[in-house]
């Protein structure tokens, strides 16, 4: 899936950061070739939000390497910039200003000449379903709207790599699935997307690659599939009447019940196929045994994470 | 350069832009030095007048010696909206979206600075056309003019990059304005509206030596028409030239400084 002609759009190697005595990113390796979707997945306060303000120039890393486009972030911040798009996890529309008002600053500041700058105004506008509320001032812009401002001035310089910090966290489904469909067209159009997200499901959804950040290091990274593939497969969730029904099923399909569990639960592996579910009942059914509930239980990267982050626990006491 | 030039402009637009939607703040600014223009000349003036000492005295006196102090209100109630602004503009997200431009990082305040002289010249004018209204008969000659508007214009880019200074470093509005706020009392403990010579003797001292004074003394000269000592010249525009380095280089250092929040 990685296409070797082209370089990494993002490269960073050994990256540290510390806050007085807090250590928040403690040596970070990250790789994403060019025209993919890297999430950088973890819950509040794992420090998404420093790497993303270490690799679009905001603040400084106190070690470490990183390059942006091709460029190294401290001795060329000024092409890091002039080659990304930000779209910060908190707004940055300047809200005295109309939505359309806002694009052409920032085609004025991409240096942009005027009648280019007019014409990519109106195309995001349009695209991004602002074209009403174009000269509307921002400030009473809708939280779903507001976040497609946020990211079409991040376009205006048609920019090759995109940051994107928790681009959905806080937006309603609907948003969030307008904010989806937006990532995967930049990315149909060649463009890198960096997003950070605590939704398992949105670095699903969307990504490439994934690494998971976790008190101040990559826990694991890889394609969705790899990482579900680190956790056991997923079972079915048989629930039972009593307890003579529970045993009487644990022997027939030789599973142990969960001795911790008192919920009259039985777990059996399996994939959760209609037909293995089908083939799986049958049994029961040919030996008698009243099944009361049943659910399915296919792995996702929510696995992935209590799986990974309950091993660090555990090494870390 | 081009580019910062360019930047500054785009800048400039955006603060005239802001301005323009906040024009009720700006007319108070301007209430301000028109209520003590009116307060000083039509309530206080005809004994201040006379208290002079020499001329005609009375209020026609008065309105002639208090104008260059109302100018320096004026201009420092308009740089503690620059402060507030400074210190609002800084909250928002905005910021952090140029910080990762390739853009001249200072003309985001070059942008505040340009909009902020505008403003004032035009705040100054419309005071100077109040102070003719009610009685004030500025004899200048076309030099004096001249000199009189360059004068202006040094001090407000001077106590404007300070007020940049204030507004970077106060973080919130309310500490913005507070810190400002000195700016607006000083014209007060200066000659501005009495002479020096009438106060006691340790405010008498303040008065004599703050950057203020001279300013306002030289001002009048030139308005008036009357001699101006090179002293008095020579120290407004040094202290001039020096609020405005220090407040320039302390607005840039504070704007540049790695900003983790
Ligand atoms: N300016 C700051 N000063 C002190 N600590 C900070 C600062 N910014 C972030 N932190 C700390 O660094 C850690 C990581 O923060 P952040 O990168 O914002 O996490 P995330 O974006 O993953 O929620 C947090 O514990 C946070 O408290
Ligand atoms: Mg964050």
């Amino acid at each position: 899936m990685t296409n070797t002609s082209t370089g990494p759009a993002i490269a960073v190697t050994g990256l540290r950061r510390s806050y007085g005595a807090q250590v928040v990113l403690d040596g970070i390796d990250l790789h994403v070739p060019e025209g993919t979707v890297f999430s950088l997945l973890g819950p509040n306060g794992a420090g998404k939000t420093t790497v993303v303000q270490i690799l679009s120039t905001l603040i400084r890393a106190d070690s470490g390497e990183a390059r942006v486009g091709g460029h190294d972030v401290l001795r060329d911040p000024d092409r890091v910039r002039a080659a990304i798009g930000v779209t910060g996890q908190f707004s940055a529309v300047d809200d005295f200003l109309t939505g359309e008002e806002n694009l052409l600053l920032m085609g004025d500041l991409n240096h942009l000449c005027r009648a280019e700058g007019r014409r990519r105004a109106a195309v995001l506008l349009e695209r991004f379903g602002l074209g009403e509320a174009a000269r509307k001032a921002g400030a009473v812009y809708s939280g779903g709207m507001r976040r497609r401002l946020d990211l079409a001035m991040g376009l205006m310089g048609d920019p090759r790599v995109v940051f994107l910090d928790e681009p959905t966290t806080g937006l309603d489904p609907r948003s969030r699935r307008d904010m989806w469909q937006i990532v995967r067209d930049l990315v149909a159009d060649g463009v890198t997307v960096f997003l950070t997200t605590q939704y398992l499901e949105e670095a699903d959804q969307l990504s490439d690659r994934i690494a998971l950040l976790d008190r101040g290091g990559i826990v694991a990274e890889g394609t969705p599939a790899e990482l579900k593939r680190l956790v056991p497969g997923g079972h079915v969730e048989l629930r039972f009447a009593d307890v003579p029904a529970l045993t009487e099923a644990a022997v027939l399909l030789g599973v142990s019940p969960d001795p911790a569990d008192e919920s009259l639960v039985l777990r059996v592996p399996g994939d959760g196929g209609v037909r293995a579910l089908k083939a799986l009942l049958d049994r029961l059914d040919a030996a008698a045994i009243e099944v009361d509930g049943l659910a399915v239980h296919t792995p996702d990267l929510d696995d992935v994470f209590f799986a990974v982050t309950a091993a660090e626990e555990v090494t870390s006491r | 350069m081009i580019l910062a030039v360019r930047d500054s402009a785009t800048m400039l637009r955006r603060q005239l832009r802001h301005m323009s939607r906040s024009l009720s703040m700006l007319l108070m600014l301007l209430a301000v030095p028109i209520v003590f223009l009116l307060l000083f000349v039509f309530v206080l003036g005809g004994t201040l007048g006379d208290g002079l000492g020499g001329g005609t005295g009375g209020r026609a006196a008065y309105v002639a010696y208090v104008t260059p102090g109302i100018l320096l209100i004026t201009i420092a109630g308009a740089v503690q909206g620059t402060a507030i602004a400074v210190a609002l503009d800084m909250t928002e997200g905005i910021i952090a979206r140029f910080r990762t431009m390739a853009i001249a990082r200072v003309s985001v305040l070059t942008g505040h600075v340009l909009g902020s002289l505008l403003h004032v010249l035009a705040s100054l004018a419309v005071v100077l056309g109040v102070a003719v209204l009610i009685g004030f008969r500025p004899g200048a000659t076309a030099v004096g003019w001249l000199a009189a508007v360059g004068l202006l214009t040094a001090t407000t880019v001077a106590l404007v990059w300070l007020a940049v200074g204030m507004g970077l470093a106060a973080r919130t509005v309310a500490g913005a304005s507070n810190l400002a706020t000195p700016l607006t009392l000083l014209p007060l403990f200066g000659s501005g509206f009495v002479p020096a010579d009438s106060m006691p003797a340790g405010l008498r001292w303040f008065a004599e030596h703050q950057p203020f004074t001279p300013i306002m003394e030289a001002l009048r000269g030139l308005l008036l028409g009357t001699p101006v000592g090179t002293a008095t010249a020579v120290v407004a525009v040094g202290w001039c030239v020096v609020i405005a380095l220090v407040g320039y280089g302390w607005a840039k250092w504070l704007y540049n400084r790695d900003r983790t929040r």
